[in-house]
C-alpha cells in the first residue's frame, strides 16, 4: 500500500479566469487530490464549489475562459496539461474515462447505440474491426443491459434516463480505463435507478481495479461509492478523509452543516438549514472562507487561513477546532402534525388527464383508446396541511399539478373548491378571483422568473393583476413580501441573474404569496438547489403554512423531502394512485409494493447503510397498463388478476388507503419477513 | 419603475462600449456615425447647388474646383454625392423602425398563439419570401406611382414580412419557458404576457434584425432609384446617380465609383454594426465573465 504511486495526483492546482475588472478570479486555490489505483475519492460540495472544476482538471481540461495558475495535474506520471495533443486524445476516453453528468445530452441523436459505442471501439483499441460488435455486446452484457443485440439498434432517444446512462459507462469501459471521472453521473435519475448504476459502478470498479473520481452534491450517494471523501469549499479543500469518519464525525463545521441539511427518512422534522451563502471569486480574503456561516469562528479564524490540521481517524481539516465541531445534528426535533380539519378547500375527484388524441384514422376503425396518463385521481387539501405527491419521473405529479391550475385541460373528473367553483376548465376561462385563490411555484427559478425583469417587476405583476396595485402602495407591498421571505427590500431592484439559486425560488415563493392564495401547488421546488438552501426553503414553506393557514401540495421526488415536509402523501405511479394517507402511516407498513421499493433505494449519508434493491430497473412502457398500473416492475406480482383487474382500495384504521390486490395482512406479513432475514 | 430605467440605461451604456471595443462594431459605428452626420449637415457644407448646370464643363475629370469631376449635364459629382443619401436615409430611416414594429408584433403574437393562424400566416409569409423582393414593390409602384407617401409604407410592409419569421422564432424559444406558463396561470391576459414577459427578451433579436433590414432596404431603395422608380430628377440620389452616369462610365468613371463607394461603405457600415451588435448582445454574452 506503501510504494505504489498515485494514478491521479493533482497537486497544488490554481485554477482562475479574468472577470470584467480584468483581474484574475481564482477558483481552485491550492487544490489536492491524489487517487491511487483500485480506490475511490468523492468530490462534495455545492454548486460553483470548483468541484467539477477540479474533476476534469484530471483531464488536463479546463472550461473555456479557465486558466491555469499554478500547479500540476499528473496522470499515471505524466503531466496532463504539458502533454501534446494526440498523447491527450489517447488518454482521454482511452486510460482515463469521463462519464458525464447528462448521458442523454452526451449520446448522439442521429447515431445508433452500436455505431457510438464501435467508434470508441476504434479509437481506443487495436482490435481488428470485426470484432467490434461482439465486444459491444459484450461491454453492454457488462453495464447489465439486457438484450444487448437490441440495444445496439436503438437511438438514445429509444432508451430511458438509466439505460442512456448504462450506455454512457459502457463507452468508456470500451477504452479499458485505468481510472473514470464521474460528474454526477446520478443526478437527475429517479431514486431506484440511482441505486442500481451505483451498484453497477461499486461492481465495475472493484472488478477492474479502477480508481474512481466521484463528483457529486449528493453525500448519500457519496457513501455508497467512496472510500474517501473530499469536501470542497469555495475552491478549497475544507475536509479530506476516510469516507466513514467524514461522513459520520466530520472535522469541519462546513461539513457538518451539510450533512444536518439533509432530511433523513427516520423521523418527520425538518432538516437543518445553513445561512448564508458562499463568497464568490471576486471577494478578497483574508482568513477561513467558511468564517461568516460557522458558529464556531472566533477572531483567530477571521484572522489569517487556518492550515490543514490532522485529526486521529484520519481526517485533515482546514479548520482552528476540529475537535470542537458537532456531530451533525440530524434535525431540528420532531415537528409537531398540523392540526388539519374541517372541509376540504382543495378537492379532486375521479381527474384524468391524456396526452395523445386519437386520429381521425384511428377514430374510424373503431380502436379502443390507451388507458389516460393520469386516471382517477381524488385528492382532498385541507387549510393549513400539506399534501405530499411522490412518485418518480413519468408518474404524472407534474401533470395534475398543471391541471389543477389550469394550464392543462383535464380529460374527466373534476377539480373543485371549496364553495364549489368549478377548476375543471382552463385557466383563460376562469375568474380572477378564482385564480387568486391557487397559485403555482415552478422547478426551476432560472425558467420561471422573467430574467429581464427586477424582482420589483416580477412580484408587481399579481399586485397588479388581482388587486390594482400601482406606483409607491405596489412597491411597499413588494417590500412587506420580500420580508416575508426573508429576503430585503434591497432587492427589489435586482434582476434574477444577479441572485443565488435559493434567493430566486424565494423571490418565487413571494410572488406566489403576492396574491394572498388558499391554496400554493409547488413543483418539485427544490430539486434544482443545493441541500443547505432545499432546507432554508422548506422551513420558509412550513413557515408560511403555520403563519397563513395556507394548504400546499407539493410535488417531489425526493422522499425524504416529502417526509419532512408533508402532512398527507399519496404515491403515484403511472398516473394512478397506490398509496395515500397520513404521512407517518404511509412510511411505516404496510407499504404499498411500489412504495417499498422506492423507500428501499433511498440513501443516506451512511456507509453501512445500503439500499435494497427489489424490483427489476426497467423501462416503464407508455401507455400505463390495465389493471395495476405497477404490475410490470412488481417484485410480488400475483399472477393474472393484477393484469386484468384494477386493484381494490383497501384503507387501514388510520385512514391509510393501499391499491393493492394483495390483502394488507399479507403486506404486512412481508414486511417484517424481510426485516428479520 | 425608476430602478429599472437606470438599468435599462446602464445597460445600453455597457452595450455600446462593448461594440466600440471590438474592431467591427467601431468601424461600422464610424461609417454609420459619419453618413448620418453627413446626411444631416450636408445642405449647409455643400460647396455647389445641386442643380447647377455649366454646359461649358460636363464630364469633367477631377480638378481643383471639382474634386470629383462633373456629369453629364456639368454638375458638381462631390456635391451630389454629398446630398445623394438624403432622401434614402429619410425613407428607409423611418420605414424599418415601422417594418420592424409590425413585423416584429405579427411574429410574437404568432408565436404566443399557435395553432391555425400561425399555421395560416406562416404560409402567407412563405409565399411572400419565395417571390424575388423587387417584383412585389415594382407592381405597386406602378400602381401607385413613385414618392415617399409611396415608398415609405410599401418598404415598410414588404420588409416588415421577413421580421415576422425572425420574431416568431424568438417568441417560440420564449413562449416555452415557465415564466410564461406562471403568467397564463395568473391570469394574465394575452397582450400583457406578449408586452411585459415576451417583448424584453426579443428586443436583442428584433435589434440585431433591425439593423439587418436597414441595410436590405437601403439596397432595395437604390435599386427602385436605379430602375427609376425612386427619387425623380433632379434630386440627387445614388440609385439615380450610377444609372446616369453608367452611358459615360468610360469618360468619367468617377460619376459612378463616387455613389457606389458611398453606398457601399453606408451599407458596410450597418452590416458591421449589426455584426458586433449581435456578438455583444447574444454570442459573447455567454462567454462572458459573470463578475
Amino acid at each position: 500500500m506503501t510504494a505504489q504511486p498515485p494514478l491521479i495526483d493533482i497537486s497544488g492546482l490554481r485554477v482562475g479566469f479574468r472577470g470584467r475588472s480584468g483581474a484574475m478570479l481564482p477558483v481552485l486555490h491550492e487544490v489536492d487530490l491524489a487517487v491511487r489505483r483500485g480506490e475511490s475519492v468523492g468530490i462534495v460540495g455545492e454548486s460553483g464549489s470548483g468541484k467539477s472544476t477540479l474533476a476534469l482538471a484530471a483531464m488536463g481540461y479546463l472550461r473555456h475562459g479557465l486558466a491555469r495558475l499554478d500547479g500540476v495535474a499528473r496522470f499515471d506520471g505524466q503531466d496532463m496539461f504539458a502533454l501534446a495533443q494526440p498523447e491527450l486524445a489517447r488518454i482521454r476516453g482511452g486510460k482515463l474515462g469521463l462519464i458525464p453528468q447528462n448521458s442523454g445530452q452526451a449520446l448522439t441523436p442521429t447515431q445508433r447505440i452500436g455505431a457510438q459505442i464501435a467508434e470508441s471501439l476504434r479509437l481506443h483499441c487495436d482490435h481488428d474491426p470485426a470484432s467490434h460488435r461482439d465486444r459491444a455486446c459484450d461491454l453492454l452484457a457488462q453495464v447489465r443491459l439486457p438484450d444487448p443485440d437490441t440495444i445496439l439498434r436503438r437511438y438514445p432517444h429509444e432508451l430511458s434516463g438509466g439505460q442512456q446512462q448504462r450506455v454512457a459507462i459502457a463507452m468508456a469501459l470500451a477504452g479499458e480505463p485505468e481510472a473514470l471521472l464521474l460528474d454526477e453521473p446520478t443526478t437527475g435519475l429517479d431514486v431506484t435507478t440511482q441505486a442500481h448504476i451505483l451498484a453497477l459502478l461499486r461492481g465495475l470498479a472493484r472488478e477492474r481495479d479502477m480508481a474512481m473520481v466521484y463528483v457529486s452534491h449528493d453525500l448519500g450517494v457519496i457513501a455508497q461509492v467512496c472510500d474517501r471523501v473530499h469536501v470542497l469549499y469555495a475552491g478549497e479543500t475544507v475536509l479530506a478523509g476516510p469516507a466513514r469518519a467524514v461522513l459520520t464525525t466530520p472535522a469541519h463545521p462546513y461539513a457538518s452543516a451539510l450533512l444536518a441539511a439533509i432530511p433523513g427518512l427516520g423521523d418527520r422534522a425538518l432538516p437543518r438549514a445553513l445561512e448564508g451563502r458562499p463568497p464568490t471569486p471576486d471577494m478578497a480574503r483574508t482568513g477561513c472562507a467558511f468564517a461568516p456561516r460557522c458558529g464556531l469562528a472566533t477572531d483567530d479564524c477571521r484572522a489569517a487561513a487556518p492550515p490543514m490540521a490532522s485529526t486521529p481517524d484520519g481526517q485533515r481539516a482546514r479548520c482552528l477546532y476540529p475537535d470542537k465541531v458537532a456531530p451533525p445534528a440530524a434535525s431540528q426535533g420532531d415537528r409537531p402534525a398540523t392540526a388539519a380539519d374541517g372541509p376540504p378547500l382543495l378537492t379532486t375527484q375521479a381527474l384524468s388527464v391524456r396526452y395523445d388524441s386519437p386520429g381521425l384514422l384511428a377514430r374510424l376503425r373503431g380502436r379502443p383508446r390507451a388507458p389516460a396518463t393520469v386516471a382517477g385521481i381524488d385528492l382532498a387539501l385541507r387549510r393549513g396541511e400539506t399534501l405530499g405527491l411522490v412518485g418518480e419521473s413519468g408518474s404524472g405529479k407534474s401533470t395534475i399539478l398543471r391541471a389543477i391550475a389550469g394550464l392543462l385541460p383535464p380529460a374527466g373528473g373534476q377539480i373543485g373548491l371549496a364553495d364549489g367553483t368549478d377548476l375543471a376548465t382552463a385557466a383563460e376561462r376562469r375568474r380572477p378571483e378564482t385564480l387568486r385563490r391557487i397559485q403555482m411555484i415552478f422547478q426551476n427559478p432560472d425558467e420561471s422568473l422573467n430574467p429581464r425583469q427586477t424582482v420589483g417587476d416580477i412580484l408587481a405583476q399579481p399586485l397588479r393583476l388581482y388587486f390594482g396595485l400601482r406606483g409607491q402602495p405596489c412597491r411597499d407591498r413588494a417590500a412587506d413580501l420580500l420580508e416575508t421571505v426573508r429576503l430585503g427590500a434591497h432587492y427589489l431592484d435586482r434582476l434574477p441573474g444577479q441572485l443565488s439559486g435559493g434567493e430566486k425560488q424565494r423571490v418565487a415563493v413571494a410572488r406566489a404569496f403576492a396574491a394572498g392564495p388558499e391554496a400554493v401547488l409547488c413543483d418539485e421546488i427544490t430539486s434544482a438547489l443545493d441541500v443547505s438552501v432545499q432546507a432554508a426553503v422548506l422551513e420558509l414553506l412550513n413557515d408560511l403554512k403555520a403563519r397563513h393557514g395556507t394548504g400546499f401540495v407539493f410535488v417531489s421526488h425526493d422522499l425524504t423531502v416529502v417526509r419532512a415536509l408533508s402532512d398527507r402523501v399519496a404515491v403515484l405511479y403511472q398516473g394512478r394512485i397506490c398509496e395515500a394517507g397520513p404521512t407517518d402511516a404511509v412510511f411505516a407498513p404496510p407499504h404499498h409494493p411500489y412504495t417499498d421499493v422506492l423507500l428501499g433505494a433511498v440513501l443516506a449519508p451512511d456507509p453501512d447503510h445500503a439500499p435494497r434493491l427489489l424490483a427489476e430497473d426497467a423501462a416503464e412502457l407508455s401507455p400505463p397498463a390495465r389493471g395495476c398500473p405497477f404490475q410490470r416492475r412488481c417484485p410480488v406480482k400475483c399472477g393474472t388478476i393484477c393484469e386484468t383487474d384494477t386493484p381494490p382500495a383497501r384503507e387501514t384504521a388510520d385512514g391509510h388507503v393501499i391499491r393493492c390486490h394483495i390483502p394488507l395482512a399479507d403486506l404486512r406479513g412481508r414486511e417484517t419477513g424481510q426485516t428479520a432475514s | 419603475m425608476s430602478g429599472a430605467a437606470i438599468s435599462v440605461r446602464a445597460r445600453a451604456g455597457g452595450v455600446l462600449r462593448d461594440m466600440l471595443a471590438r474592431p467591427s462594431g467601431a468601424i461600422g459605428l464610424f461609417l454609420v456615425t459619419f453618413h448620418l452626420a453627413l446626411a444631416i449637415l450636408s445642405p449647409w457644407v455643400v460647396p455647389y447647388d445641386y442643380k447647377a448646370m455649366d454646359a461649358t464643363g460636363t464630364l469633367a475629370g477631377p480638378s481643383a474646383a471639382h474634386w470629383l469631376g462633373t456629369d453629364h449635364l456639368g454638375r458638381d459629382v462631390l456635391t451630389r454625392v454629398m446630398l445623394g443619401g438624403r432622401e434614402a436615409l429619410l425613407i428607409t430611416g423611418i420605414a424599418t423602425p415601422v417594418a420592424l414594429v409590425w413585423g416584429g408584433l405579427a411574429g410574437v403574437w404568432l408565436g404566443l398563439r399557435g395553432g391555425w393562424p400561425d399555421e395560416v400566416a406562416m404560409r402567407l409569409v412563405d409565399a411572400f419570401l419565395a417571390l424575388p423582393g423587387i417584383l412585389p414593390l415594382l407592381v405597386l409602384i406602378t400602381v401607385f406611382g413613385t414618392g415617399g407617401e409611396v415608398l415609405l409604407p410599401t418598404l415598410a410592409f414588404f420588409f416588415g414580412i421577413p421580421v415576422i419569421r425572425v420574431a416568431r422564432a424568438a417568441a417560440h424559444e420564449v413562449v416555452a419557458r415557465d415564466f410564461i406558463s406562471a403568467a397564463r396561470a395568473r391570469g394574465h391576459r394575452p397582450l400583457d404576457i406578449v408586452r411585459r414577459e415576451i417583448l424584453p427578451n426579443v428586443t436583442d433579436t428584433l435589434l440585431v434584425e433591425g439593423a439587418m433590414r436597414w441595410s436590405w432596404m437601403l439596397l432595395g431603395f437604390s435599386a427602385l432609384s436605379f430602375l427609376g422608380f425612386g427619387v425623380s430628377p433632379p434630386r440627387p440620389d445614388w440609385g439615380l446617380m450610377v444609372s446616369d452616369a453608367r452611358v459615360y462610365m468610360s469618360l468619367a468613371p468617377l460619376g459612378v465609383i463616387a455613389p457606389v463607394v458611398a453606398l457601399s461603405t453606408l451599407i458596410i457600415g450597418i452590416n458591421l454594426t449589426a455584426d458586433a451588435l449581435a456578438k455583444t448582445l447574444g454570442l459573447d454574452r455567454a462567454r462572458k465573465a459573470v463578475i
